[in-house]
């Protein structure tokens, strides 16, 4: 086949490296969820910790 | 165990190729005498198959590593290795699709060896994530994703060599002893790409591996705090109990 003209093949191109860009967005964006995940996790253990030293604190007094 | 180090530097070095090679695509390198601007997409479809394939191979290595050693770090590092070579692997399928019908005038051709044995490597290890999750026992679950990433991974190369000793009917041969004559600006071009995107597959790599090993970190120190009673055993992941 003949090479496509600029104005035809350009949005196959735009189309290719869109399509590489928005796979690696999805990606990266599912990972900082799961670490948005991680964080919201480390916030509740923190809790948990502190709350049992006041207890044994209190326990002690 | 750390598998964070040397991220933000990994992570630096990735955007600046990535971005360095898609202006060499579009400012330097010039259009091909044959396709024309359409050739455009040789530079982000070639590098993602390559590296694909490599993180698959790469994916077996980790595999006899975990069957040597039994260490589960070693497993998780073939896990991720894999996961993230089936998503560039659908990268390939698709840009490859977009370029095909571009320049062939179809979406896909179901003679040509090329396209086909991709299409037979993906779907295979399409396979591995439902074979991994649909164990329970998580050493057993390890054990045998390591073989299929082994025997998986030992295809590879093999697929590729029988691809390239097949006749092609329309996808070009690019990196041939003979056929490999691209100009030099092409050619840099192309190796800044290749370069780039191996970057980018070791970020997303360390990326996934330290965020799974602060969530298996996390809930080991959950288990301590709250007694193992307090929660269920990680039947269905592929994240060990502990590394």
């Amino acid at each position: 086949m003949p090479a496509l003209p600029l104005d035809d093949a350009g949005p196959y191109v735009a189309a290719a490296y869109l399509v590489f860009l928005a796979l690696i967005l999805t990606y990266v964006s599912i990972m900082a969820s799961k670490l948005a995940r991680i964080e919201r996790e480390i916030g509740e253990l923190s809790e948990l910790v502190e709350r049992r030293e006041r207890a044994s604190e209190e326990q002690r007094v | 165990m750390t598998f964070g180090r040397g991220l933000r530097a990994l992570s630096i070095a990735s955007a600046a190729l990535i971005t360095g090679a898609f202006a060499l695509v579009f400012f330097y390198a010039p259009n091909d005498a044959d396709q024309g601007f359409i050739q455009k997409i040789f530079y982000v479809h070639v590098p993602m198959a390559i590296v694909a394939l490599c993180g698959f191979v790469a994916g077996g290595i980790y595999g006899i590593k975990h069957l040597r050693s039994g260490d589960r770090a070693d497993d998780l590092r073939s896990y991720v290795a894999i996961h993230i070579s089936l998503v560039l692997a659908v990268g390939v399928l698709v840009t490859g699709s977009i370029w095909a019908r571009a320049a062939w005038g179809h979406w896909w051709v179901w003679d040509e060896p090329t396209l086909v044995s991709f299409l037979i490597v993906f779907l295979l290890y399409a396979c591995y994530q439902p074979l991994r999750f649909s164990i329970e026992d998580p050493e057993r679950q390890a054990r045998y994703a390591s073989v299929f990433a082994i025997v998986a991974g030992a295809f590879v190369p093999l697929n590729f060599m029988a691809v390239r000793m097949a006749e092609s009917l329309t996808h070009p041969r690019v990196l041939s002893t003979t056929g490999g004559a691209m100009p030099g600006e092409m050619r840099l071009t192309f190796l800044v790409a290749l370069v780039g995107m191996a970057c980018l597959f070791a970020t997303l790599w360390k990326y996934e591996l330290a965020s799974k090993s602060a969530s298996i970190q996390l809930r080991s120190l959950k288990r301590r705090l709250a007694g193992d009673a307090g929660l269920a055993p990680l039947a269905r992941s592929a994240s060990p109990q502990r590394l």
